[in-house]
């Protein structure tokens, strides 16, 4: 029998809230809907295993004695994938730090406190490198039926990156709540995650936009200059590239430098992480003033006022800043493209046409769940002597709005170039922005703004058709862009996807 | 002033509403202007899904509701008006300060600007929230939250104030507060209806107390009269709504 308040039977504690967080996840707190999860996720697999298949088969024979050109490219790949698990997992630790929920029964229990926050951190990374697998799995599993079982060492890789990206993010979270405090870090802490996960990628295509004019992050990592200054094939920088190809000494070297920097980690940070957290636990009660220097009421119209209320929240929303800065960052690529081939006088700002429209329909798909269901007081608004109409109206041109003054500079800056092309960018931004909105009052439901995170949880068919309209709206655009009449096709099945959604909507029944 | 020359500020006739069971149930309810009315009854008696008929939050399913002589459910607009609402979870934005928040509340029901300042510098006196007063909300206890949604629910100048539970989880010192703000609102002429599960609440602050059970009302009138219908004359409002409801229950 397992000893109470051991390490083992906390693990088991914490194994078991971990796994029904995940069941809840998938299933939305429906019991019924398990068997639909099951075959959702049944789908994705094969979906995902396909798209593997068509992406990576042709690197199945890839050898230990791979050249210096694969292993830049099997490692830019996983400083790549790595750059986002970091990014997750300072995102989850910011929220073991900021969640109260069993802090009150943990800190006054005789229990040691740090025990339980060493297998805290240990579920983190359990979860960190879990993602990890479930993400790299269909890539491993089509490598290795072409390729041979030795690709399964991957899988080994995965979990040390995991491990690795959580020791990190908790020295990364530590370090900012000692340098600059409980109450600033977790904004800052969520800018950095987003900043962390974007810059990889974008520091890629940045570097390919310079040397090749293309948004393609390999065109960087495959370029003379990267190769020319790689380190020497037998260098152990590449061990983590060989244990994925089957070197099994790398991947005990690998896995042993995983778990002793996990472990160092949760040795060095678990008493801190109490401390922390009690700090993190004061953070609500701490003051935020927003004093003016006259006190006045403005005369608005009740549309007004909601607009300008919407705005406001928009704006002292921290975690919202934090997406919309990731947002703003993906765009910084296609934003230098747009630079270079304004420079260059060729017509590769097609490409980005799409970028931006897709980014644009996101943003106002989550812009929108936060003004129409994100509501704080429904019954302050619903008791209002506003017709619902208006209030509902008065939330959408505040999502639109937002979006408008967000993208307004990059169509100014293509209008410099291209006219025409500016303005189908602009129609094209304004119709994804449009439809994200509509299918987010389709399936608008009453909830908190801190439940944000978890929107994509409550229906799923808003989340695809959302993403499913903004690519329509995206292909719609390119092709206009480009003066095709084909462009007739994605708009129609983007209209068809609104329809679907208008038919399936909830409010409708 | 006796109820029958008394206008009347809120009538319902036959309204029902049904979920999965009949929640209201052919209720007729009558409360005159400048009344503090205490509606009481058991958990799940319709008490709230009422009140949330009268303030366009449900839709009944049949009756009609007559605010302030305004039909609610063919001119919901008017009626709001006149109408402010609290429920027993204060919901406010944490982003913003108090006087932020009464700002909205001003804009919404289109109150003059100079007056809403006016109105909200009094009620946060009044409250006791000038130390916090250009604070966000985020860091509120629970008590200051109801106070912060007290004040916007008054700062409009309402002619019908609705709460349901409104004391709930307050301390004694802010649950007094809220009770002198009540108490001068009927005063000066507003009507205020509440609910409650505090039955010395009714008893000490309502003018007429409605007993609800199983979206019926079952009793109306003053402690006086609610006893006369027991049978019984020298008991407490706690033991009346006892003998009230165990009869309900078995008939």
């Amino acid at each position: 029998m397992i000893q109470q308040a051991s390490l083992t039977w906390l693990a088991g504690h914490e194994l078991r809230l971990g796994w029904r967080d995940w069941v809840s996840l998938m299933t939305a707190g429906g019991r019924t809907r398990g068997r639909t999860a099951f075959v959702a996720l049944v789908c994705i697999a094969i979906f995902m295993h396909v798209f593997a298949y068509w992406t990576v088969a042709a690197y199945a024979d890839a050898g230990l004695g791979s050249d210096t050109a694969a292993l830049v490219g099997i490692t830019g790949t996983l400083i790549l994938s790595w750059s986002l698990l970091l990014s997750q997992a300072m995102e989850s630790v910011t929220r073991a730090f900021y969640s109260r929920s069993d802090l009150d029964l943990i800190l006054t229990s005789p229990a040691s406190a740090r025990k339980v926050f060493a297998v805290r951190m240990g579920r983190i990374a359990m979860a960190a490198g879990a993602i990890a697998v479930l993400l790299a799995a269909p890539f491993i599993n089509v490598l290795a039926a072409l390729g041979g079982g030795r690709w399964l060492a991957a899988y080994g890789v995965v979990i040390a990156m995991g491990a690795v990206a959580t020791a990190v993010a908790l020295a990364l979270t530590i370090t900012l709540f000692r340098t600059i405090g409980a109450k600033r870090t977790r904004l800052v802490a969520q800018i950095v995650a987003a900043v962390i996960g974007a810059a990889f990628v974008i520091g890629l295509q940045v570097a390919a936009i310079f040397s090749a004019g293309s948004l393609s992050r390999y065109a960087a990592l495959q370029s003379d200059w990267m190769l020319r200054h790689a380190p020497d094939t037998a260098s152990a920088f590449w061990w983590p590239a060989r244990a994925v190809l089957g070197d099994y000494v790398a991947l005990a070297a690998v896995f042993g430098f995983a778990a002793a920097v996990l472990g160092m980690a949760i040795a060095v940070f678990s008493h801190r992480f109490g401390e922390h957290s009690i700090a993190a636990a004061g953070v609500s009660n701490t003051v935020v003033q927003q004093r003016r220097w006259v006190l006045a009421f403005r005369r608005r119209s009740p549309a007004r006022t909601l607009r300008h209320k919407e705005w406001t929240l928009l704006k002292r929303d921290p975690w919202l800043v934090s997406q919309t800065l990731m947002q703003i960052l993906y765009l910084l690529p296609p934003a230098l493209l747009l630079w270079v081939t304004f420079r260059t006088g060729h017509d590769a700002f097609i490409v980005l046409i799409p970028v931006i429209v897709m980014a644009a329909g996101q943003l106002a798909g989550g812009l929108a769940w936060l003004t129409i269901s994100g509501e704080d007081a429904p019954d302050l608004v619903s008791t209002a002597p506003i017709a619902a109409n208006r209030i509902l109206l008065a939330k959408i041109e505040a999502v639109i709005g937002m979006v408008a003054l967000i993208f307004a500079p990059i169509v100014a800056l293509l209008a410099f170039d291209a006219v025409f092309a500016a303005a189908v960018c602009g129609l094209g931004i304004l119709s994804a922005a449009a439809a994200a909105t509509m299918i987010q009052l389709c399936f608008r439901v009453q909830a908190r703004r801190s439940h944000f995170r978890r929107r994509q949880t409550s229906s799923r068919i808003a989340t695809f058709a959302e993403a499913f309209s903004s690519i329509a709206w995206a292909a719609t655009s390119a092709l206009a862009a480009a003066g095709v009449w084909q462009a007739i096709g994605p708009a129609i099945v983007a209209f068809g996807i609104l329809a679907g959604v208008w038919m399936l909507s909830p409010s409708r029944s | 002033m006796t109820s029958s020359n008394r206008p009347i500020a809120l009538a319902l006739r036959g309204v029902s509403k049904r979920f999965d069971r009949p929640a209201v149930d052919a209720l007729d309810l009558t409360i005159y202007g400048g009344e503090f009315y205490a509606l009481v009854g058991p958990n799940g008696a319709g008490k709230t899904t009422t009140l949330r008929m009268v303030v366009g939050l449900l839709r009944p399913d049949v009756g009609s509701i007559s605010i302030g002589g305004i039909d609610a459910l063919s001119d919901p607009v008017a009626a709001k008006q006149i109408t402010a609402w609290l429920s027993d979870e204060p919901m406010i934005y944490d982003k913003l300060t108090p006087y932020e928040y009464l700002e909205f509340v001003a804009g919404l029901w289109r109150i003059d600007p100079a007056i809403a300042l006016v109105r909200a510098r009094e009620l946060i006196g009044w409250l006791g929230l000038e130390p916090h007063a250009h604070e966000r909300c985020e860091g509120f206890s629970r008590g200051m939250r109801q106070k912060v949604a007290l004040a916007g629910a008054l700062v409009h100048d309402p002619k019908l104030i609705i709460l349901d539970e409104p004391l709930t989880g307050l301390d004694a010192g802010t649950a007094r507060q809220v009770k002198d703000v009540l108490r001068a609102r009927a005063r000066d002429g507003g009507t205020v209806i509440m609910t409650t599960h505090i039955l010395e609440v009714a008893e000490r602050m309502a003018d007429r107390i409605g007993v609800i059970a199983r979206g019926r009302l079952i009793a109306e009138g003053t402690l006086d009269d609610l006893r006369r219908q027991t049978g019984e004359t020298a008991t407490s409002l706690e033991d009346t709504f006892l003998t009230l409801v165990a009869e309900q229950a078995a008939a």
